[in-house]
């Protein structure tokens, strides 16, 4: 590690607010936004990747600090990386949604014993119905979500909503709100020591 | 053909073998010299023994039984094995007592694929001598051994596993809101608990104190920032004596998992590596549990991450 920061960037709903904090810390973004392939800036020290890669990069020290979203961490709680700040942007809902149609959920709940639900969060998702003593089977997806319950995959699905727009357009309706999600700054435990002036002087000017 | 190994487990060819094992004899040879005699325990130990000196027997998961029906447990580390032999075979013994090990510990993680679960440790555990005079024996000699296999940058963060929470009680904060916010600190989940900090009506200065003890790290100038420090204090004073002072990183959030820390706990770090190389801390009440009440203290690092950094310092060089 050398004593300049590495920051992992995640492309994706968070890459324009990311990068427009990275303008505010004095580092001169405007090659990683006109170049949307190359993924390693390495004169400006900043990688960029999926939003839910962040924190494996950060875990590992391949980055010493990173963006992504509290959702991400949510769903990967295992990962051991220090959350520092809560950067107020990219705001978006984790909601549980279902074809607005009745209450499916509750119908299935009833009659089967159970609900089946389509994910890309089966972690946070199946410690939601558990906590509030229902039975779910996790159906976890990697594409569309919205797509599972129309074609009578599941009965709902859980998943992260900012405008509720893609919801509206394929006819789902949000039944409960999970929680709130917004971009966090995250640090590698042995950087947030090694490096801890440099990383202080990123919090301190996000601060404000 | 294939045949599986479980997972976290795996085999160690001659190649990477002769390097673990050059390590693990410089670490023993460093140990050795500074007086701590080495030691063997049985990998198996009855659960019940091992549960006495901690309630979640510090991570232990691999069980079974033996033909009388006893649970056996594979030992999660080598500190609660070690309480048990001084208490039996040292019951009369004049403290100080030192000893070390190069050992395989297990611990089943709740990672998935890939995290290791059985380890290598190469530490010490120094029993009889209390407070800061202890522990900076322990971390002096832990850096010593790691130079001796080959590490150049090391450094020991040094925090009071007990800070945190004596703040707490002496706010005025009711016991039963200290649990969360403790695993918050110890995840380092600093928003969370900057949002339970303010849900706690304390006065102002006391939320900023709470807000701010975890990104306090650095030198002994740290140590100026918050009260009830005074035995890091000394223990600067004896790392500095010791020439070593250079090397301890102070880091008042600093709390470790296992349960039976007592005070000070530290956590080595090598900036070729991105994770902790190992940790340890001061442990006065395990001893006492198993009949011989003593104060203790030891550190013990993973020595296939000691591979790790002492691999990248080669390239270094």
């Amino acid at each position: 590690m050398s004593d300049r920061l590495t920051i992992a960037v995640p492309r994706g709903a968070l890459f324009g607010g990311t990068l427009d904090l990275l303008d505010g810390l004095g580092i001169d973004t405007a090659e990683v936004r006109s170049n949307d392939r190359k993924l390693l800036f390495a004169d400006i020290g900043v990688v960029t990747m999926r939003p839910s890669d962040v924190p494996t990069y950060v875990e590992h020290g391949s980055a010493d600090i990173g963006i992504t979203g509290k959702d991400v961490l949510l769903e990967q709680s295992e990962r051991k990386v220090y959350e520092l700040l809560d950067l107020g942007f990219g705001e978006c809902e984790m909601v549980v949604a279902a074809p607005d149609t009745g209450d499916p959920i509750g119908d299935a709940l009833r009659r089967l014993g159970r609900v089946r639900i389509a994910t890309k969060y089966p972690r946070v998702a199946a410690a939601h119905f558990a906590e509030s003593g229902r039975q779910a089977e996790i159906v976890e997806v990697k594409g569309s979500v919205e797509l599972a319950p129309l074609t009578g995959l599941v009965d709902g699905i859980v998943d992260l909503t900012a405008t509720g727009k893609t919801l509206a357009e394929n006819n789902l309706k949000v039944f409960e709100r999970i929680t709130t999600s917004t971009a966090r700054l995250i640090a590698n435990p042995v950087a947030h020591k090694l490096k801890a002036t440099e990383i202080d002087a990123v919090v301190e000017r996000v601060r404000g | 053909m294939t045949h599986p190994i479980p997972p976290g487990t795996r085999d160690v060819l001659p190649e990477e073998m002769r390097e673990l094992r050059a390590i693990g004899d410089r670490m023993r040879a460093a140990y050795e010299d500074a007086g701590y005699g080495e030691i063997h325990t049985p990998a198996l130990e009855y659960e019940e023994v091992l549960l006495r000196g901690d309630e979640r027997a510090a991570g232990a998961r691999y069980r079974s039984f033996d033909d009388q029906g006893a649970v056996l447990a594979l030992r999660s580390d080598m500190t609660i094995p070690i309480a048990r032999v001084v208490a039996t075979r040292y019951a009369e013994a004049e403290p100080p007592l030192r000893f070390s090990y190069v050992a395989r510990a297990w611990r089943a993680t709740d990672r998935g694929v890939g995290e290791p679960r059985e380890f290598l440790q190469a530490g010490m555990e120094l029993i009889g001598v209390p407070g800061a005079e202890g522990e900076a024996e322990v971390i002096a000699l832990t850096i010593e051994a790691l130079t001796a296999a080959g590490l150049r940058r090391h450094r020991v963060g040094v925090g009071d596993g007990a800070l945190y929470r004596g703040l707490l009680s002496s706010f005025g904060v009711p016991g039963e809101a200290h649990l969360p916010m403790l695993e918050a600190l110890s995840r380092r989940d600093l928003v969370g608990l900057e949002h339970q900090v303010d849900a706690l009506g304390v006065s102002s200065s006391d939320r900023d104190l709470l807000v701010r003890l975890p990104g306090l790290r650095g030198g002994p100038e740290v140590l100026d920032e918050a009260p009830g420090v005074g035995g890091l204090r000394s223990l600067y004073e004896q790392l500095e004596a010791r020439g070593v002072a250079d090397r301890v990183i102070f880091d008042l959030g600093l709390v470790r998992e296992l349960g039976y820390y007592t005070g000070a706990v530290f956590e080595v770090y090598d900036p070729a590596v991105g994770f902790t190389l190992g940790g340890g801390g001061r442990y006065d009440n395990l001893i006492g549990k198993f009949g011989r009440d003593l104060p203790a203290c030891g550190l013990a690092v993973d020595v296939a991450r000691v591979h790790l950094a002492q691999a990248a310092e080669e390239a270094l060089s």
